[in-house]
């Protein structure tokens, strides 16, 4: 027994030592952390508990049954963050570069199964080289095992995938399916296929920071939902998020304790909206001051600005927040803006979490680049997510909306439950310029006439007050009581139930 | 402030205040303490503003820029008439030291709250009211206006005035053609080189001796007079405390000037006023060198930015003695009934950038909160929370002024005001107004107007805060992030019987320093203790979370942190200090030094907008070269024209904005090959 102990103890700190002091090293001497250091910050102190310690591959090829490690390139098990459970892998790139053997596969496979099964997150720390090409097909089984896992997980647990390295080929395509995608600057990338294939198939010159770096993903693709500086602040970070999470949906949103008013109100807010209808300001500083102290944690902040979307509290409970932002393209619905709210909401709608949408729209982006890009399904996206989810929705239209985007952003017509506007709030179908150029075509060359009539329409229907005659805002509310107001909306609708009809699953345009 | 005495009937029922920002908030006050209706004017941005909101009614006179609104005295006096306003205050600025404005008002039979024309006409002209003076008997800067004919006559004119003296050319300009001399070689030598360099300068030899004030001070006088021939001085204020001619710090009295300089400077300024029979508050200003000789500056017919220090240590309100003496009342009080009660000390906040030399800001703010006003602290203000400093008027925030028994309180009091002055969104000055209120030469009262190009030569950094100062901000972070952790910690869907508990081990990272310490958690706050300091800190909290003004007793004494969250770290503004602070555990700390130091991004490619404003020229094309100092973009920011050079040679790759945008701090708006 005692001589058993000892083997055991041994065999543990050759499996922690994963690929070997060198190997550490060098991950050290980058900046970089290794797996299991990466967890043991992430998760409570001395909360994880590993799984499959020793697991090795089974390959022989190549000379493979020479180099076996402990572990496999793959540290998993589960623990807690903040005393909640979450399921983690954390590959090691210090063993066979991270890659991905059939027994690799077979260890995330497994928490995944166990986390679905026990209603708990996962988080997948991402440093990986790719397959492992001495296993040949065997690896790529396995990584098909883990995109079916990820796919049955979907809207069942929160996965959150952390890119703390390379991630490349068909290892891309598991995080693709996970809800979050986040990064770290300069150490992390990923693409479907690397610069030097770009290179010798489009002749393409490009670095692998310029093609899939942490930059790229989180302004230009979208496929990343924060960019952070370094593998500490990272993971911190993922601390904190993990807080506005539910942990299955079977769970309602988590609650901590807020000392922050329910009736605040913010006299500031009053004058939040310029009277200048063509003047930007900013909604995020609505967002800041409806929100319990002031924190909101904002997904994607550097992809399509025009629409801001994250996680804030309100009385303690997680809300999803969606809002045009009016300092961006005047806070219009493009094809970036709708994919990246149309994502949030359906993901808010899957985990419990009620949607608060700050609306201030003048429509769709028009032009050819979007009109070619397929604006019309990617919009119908945010307007599919919307209709269909069954959360507590609360709308507060602020300044304009507009048109078929008043229709999108969470209307009462898409069973918005409580939609509320400010005194400044203009519901119509359209600008008043451009309304009274089509209604009065006849005036057209008399500039004098057609501002006159645009200043009557704009007295007329530039206001919340038709909307509110045909009952589609349930009230005008004083923007320095928006705080209040979306407290016991959120409170009256705690218990809501609302069910879709049966069905396999709709077919929302992709 | 005085005393509301029995009104006289013929008060003002209503009176138009032909002013925006603090100063129409102000006079409003008064008036409304006086039981007179107010009239505020607006231009287009101000539609909302504070001024409008406090007055009875308010009149809209025209678009925002002030030649098209606050100074069209037309509309002003329309305003009077359409809304029955018997009288108009001026303020400071603006149409305040206009005699054409008086005349106007004379005309249409509105009362002006100010001094009558005469004094208008004759202080607003710098030769004329320097021969009113010399003929009053105040002092003036010894000079001789003649022109110098040669070294022995320039030694003639300097024995006369007393050495040190400049030589300054008659037609000079940006500092040629000065010369500075202490004794007769120099001045010889003295006028020959500012002859040569005036002639070479400027085509023009003739040079002129002026007298060359040492350490100069600003120090002025404030008097009021009525039109029953009473006129008294209010002591005196310092404003040596200046950046490029912009007054920042004002203070009363002044820690120079002892009982007999002030009679006699007091008695120069009513000699002054008596000799253009001054009506209302005007203020003489006086410079002063290091032997309390004084010397006439000039004469300002007017309200003055700094006058609540005046009324704080004579208990008078100026404005209410102002609008007395326009109705024609009396004053009522004799010079031996005003005197000096404790020292009263004023800041300007203003929205400009401390560390990026003082560039204006503009834009909303988006957080203020003031401290609270109490016998100690008056804050004069003409915004709100969530109101706009627009690009179109003068970019003072607020003046905060405190006052206590003597000097060192009044500092104090300062200080301890600034920690709770919040503003959020919008770049301001608070920082170097408490590093200069914690600037041991400025407590020592040993200032002059050079005080700020003096010691801070090279602009301003937040300082590196001393030990104490450093101990308080680390444990306030622990505090702080403490509170966030214990909270996070107090989530639901926590697994039962293995719920998280916080530890009391912590590391605090400032600027890669690792501060270790154990902070320990009881009903009322903190107690922490750490290698770094000798004793434990003791922190009760009267805090909230999320609030950004963190205030505590520290120790027993009331403490107030500026506390911002940036992602995982915290910023934390006390005093003049800013620290920028990690809280992490024990092992997270360790993995923390392995974390590389990333170089900031290289900007020297790019041309960035140093402020927010509108790109008035864009003076360079993609493809040309250009040198360093060359001029290559105009920005106009708070009526400035900025103009921006090249910090280095190279080429031009792309021109990112056109001549007519609107700039944003830190906007590329050229790239470099």
């Amino acid at each position: 027994m005692k001589e058993i102990v000892a083997e055991l103890d041994r065999k543990r700190a050759a499996a922690r030592l994963g690929g070997g002091q060198d190997r550490i090293d060098k991950l050290h001497a980058q900046g970089r952390l290794t797996a299991r250091e990466r967890i043991d910050l992430l998760l409570d102190k001395g909360s994880f508990e590993e799984w499959d310690t020793f697991v090795e591959h089974r390959c022989t090829e190549f000379g493979m049954e020479q180099r076996t490690i402990p572990g496999d390139g793959v540290v998993t098990g589960y623990g807690t963050i903040n005393g909640r459970l979450t399921f983690v892998f954390s590959q090691d790139f210090t063993v066979f570069g991270g890659s991905l053997s059939e027994a690799h596969a077979e260890k995330i496979c497994k928490i995944m199964d166990h986390a679905i099964r026990a209603g708990a997150p996962v988080i997948g720390l991402n440093d990986s080289g790719g397959a492992r090409i001495q296993e040949g097909i065997a690896s790529l089984a396995g990584y098909a095992n883990v995109f079916q896992r990820n796919v049955m997980a979907s809207g069942v647990v929160p996965q959150i995938s952390m890119i703390m390295g390379p991630c490349a080929g068909g290892a891309v395509y598991s995080p693709a399916i996970t809800d979050f995608i986040f990064m770290v600057k300069d150490s992390s990338y990923m693409f479907v296929t690397g610069p030097e294939v770009v290179k010798t198939v489009t002749h393409e010159t490009v670095t692998h920071e310029e093609l899939g770096g942490a930059v790229t993903h989180s302004t230009r693709s979208g496929v990343s939902d924060r960019a952070f500086d370094n593998d500490v602040e990272a993971l911190l970070w993922l601390r904190q998020f993990m807080g506005y999470l539910p942990t299955s949906n079977r769970a309602p949103p988590p609650w901590v304790p807020s000392e922050d008013p329910a009736d605040r109100s913010e006299p500031s807010l009053d004058a939040l909206v310029p009277n200048n209808t063509n003047k930007p300001y900013n909604m995020k500083e609505l967002i800041y001051k409806v929100v319990d102290g002031q924190e909101f944690f904002e997904i994607q902040p550097d992809f399509a600005q025009n629409i801001l979307i994250g996680f804030g509290r309100m009385e303690g409970y997680t809300v999803g927040f969606v809002a045009n932002q009016p300092m961006v393209l005047a806070g219009c619905l493009d094809i970036d803006s709708s994919r990246k709210a149309a994502r949030f909401v359906r993901f808010c709608d899957c985990f419990n979490i009620p949607i608060v949408t700050f609306v201030d729209v003048p429509g769709f982006m028009p032009g050819t680049t979007q009109e070619y890009g397929g604006i019309i399904k990617h919009g119908a996206k945010l307007l599919y997510a919307y209709a269909e989810a069954t959360v507590p929705k609360i709308t507060v239209i602020t300044r304009k909306a507009y048109g078929g985007a008043y229709d999108v952003m969470s209307s009462q017509h898409l069973r918005g439950d409580v939609n509320f506007a400010w005194p400044s709030a203009e519901i119509a179908v359209m600008g008043p310029k451009g309304a009274v150029e089509i209604i009065f075509r006849e005036h057209a060359g008399d500039p004098e006439k057609i501002e006159e009539l645009t200043e009557d329409y704009r007295q007329k229907f530039a206001n919340p007050f038709i909307a509110g005659h045909r009952g589609f805002i349930e009230d005008v509310i004083k923007p320095s009581f928006t705080r209040k107001r979306l407290c016991r909306s959120l409170a009256m609708l705690k218990d809501k139930k609302l069910e879709n009809p049966w069905r396999k699953h709709g077919n929302i345009p992709l | 402030m005085a005393q509301t005495r029995e009104y006289s009937t013929v008060m003002f029922k209503k009176i138009l205040i032909a002013n925006r920002g603090e100063i129409a908030c102000r006079v409003i006050k008064t008036a409304r303490k006086m039981g007179i209706a107010t009239v505020a004017v607006c231009s287009d941005v101000d539609r909302d503003a504070l001024h409008v909101q406090l007055a009875d009614e308010s009149v809209f006179i025209g678009p925002s820029p002030s030649a098209q609104s606050y100074l069209r005295m037309e509309r002003i006096v329309q305003a009077c008439q359409d809304t029955g306003a018997e009288a108009v205050h001026p303020g400071y600025g603006f149409l305040s030291e206009n005699p054409r404005f008086t005349q106007a008002l004379d005309q249409a039979g509105i009362v002006f709250i100010g001094p009558n024309v005469r004094a208008l006409e004759i202080m607003g002209d710098k030769i004329a009211s320097k021969k009113l003076a010399i003929e009053a008997g105040v002092n003036t800067v010894p000079g001789c206006t003649d022109v110098v004919r040669d070294p022995d006559d320039a030694v003639r004119i300097a024995r006369d005035i007393g050495f040190p003296v400049m030589l300054k050319a008659s037609a000079g300009g940006g500092g040629k053609g000065i010369r500075l001399a202490w004794t007769e070689a120099e001045c010889r030598e003295g006028f020959q080189r500012a002859t040569n360099e005036a002639q070479a300068s400027f085509g023009d030899a003739r040079v002129f001796i002026e007298k060359f004030i040492e350490h100069p001070r600003h120090i002025e006088i404030q008097v009021i007079a009525d039109n029953h021939g009473q006129v008294l001085h209010l002591n005196e204020r310092e404003c040596s405390i200046q950046r490029r001619h912009q007054k920042v710090i004002e203070e009363a009295p002044s820690a120079f000037i002892d009982p007999a300089t002030r009679e006699a400077m007091g008695k120069q300024a009513i000699a002054l006023a008596r000799a253009v029979d001054y009506r209302s508050a005007g203020t003489v200003e006086f410079i002063v060198d290091k032997d309390r000789n004084f010397y006439f500056l000039e004469m300002n017919t007017r309200l003055q930015v700094e006058h609540p220090v005046t009324e704080l240590i004579t208990g008078l309100d100026l404005v209410e003695l102002m609008i007395r003496v326009a109705a024609g009342e009396p004053l009522g009080l004799t010079q031996d009934q005003i005197g000096i009660n404790g020292w009263a000390i004023e800041a300007r906040v203003y929205a400009e950038d401390p560390y990026r030399g003082f560039l204006p800001a503009i834009g909303r703010l988006m957080r203020y909160r003031p401290p609270e006003e109490s016998r100690h602290v008056r804050v004069d203000t003409g915004v709100t929370d969530g109101g706009e400093v627009s690009m179109y008027y003068d970019p003072m925030i607020a003046k905060l002024i405190t006052w206590d028994q003597d000097r060192d309180s009044a500092t104090r009091q300062m200080r301890h005001a600034l920690d709770w002055f919040y503003i959020g969104g919008l770049a301001n000055n608070i920082p170097f107004l408490a590093a200069l209120m914690s600037h041991p030469q400025f407590k020592s009262g040993d200032i002059s107007t050079n005080f700020i190009a003096e010691q801070y030569p090279d602009g301003f950094q937040s300082p590196v805060p001393p030990e104490a100062e450093r101990n308080i901000l680390v444990a306030v972070a622990a505090a702080v992030h403490r509170d966030h952790v214990d909270r996070d910690a107090s989530i639901t869907q926590q697994l039962p019987g293995h719920e998280h508990c916080p530890g009391d081990d912590w590391v605090v990272v400032v600027d890669g320093v690792h501060y270790p310490l154990t902070i320990r958690r009881d009903a009322a706050g903190f107690t922490v203790e750490a290698a770094h300091q000798t004793q434990p800190m003791r922190i009760d909290i009267v805090w909230q979370l999320g609030d950004p003004l963190f205030e505590a007793r520290i120790d027993g004494e009331l403490v107030c942190v500026q506390v911002e969250r940036d992602g995982v770290a915290y910023q934390l503004f006390h005093h003049s200090f800013c620290i920028k602070a990690l809280v992490l555990t024990p092992s997270v700390a360790e993995y923390q030094k392995r974390m590389l130091d990333k170089p900031a991004p290289d900007l020297s490619k790019y041309l960035l907008s140093p402020m927010p404003g509108l790109l008035v020229q864009m003076l360079v094309k993609p493809g040309e070269e250009v040198k360093a100092g060359q001029d290559l973009a105009i920005i106009e920011a708070m009526k400035m024209e900025n103009v921006l050079r090249a910090a280095r040679d190279g080429t031009v790759s792309q021109v990112r904005v056109e001549a007519g945008a609107s700039l944003s701090v830190d906007q590329v708006i050229i790239e470099f090959t």
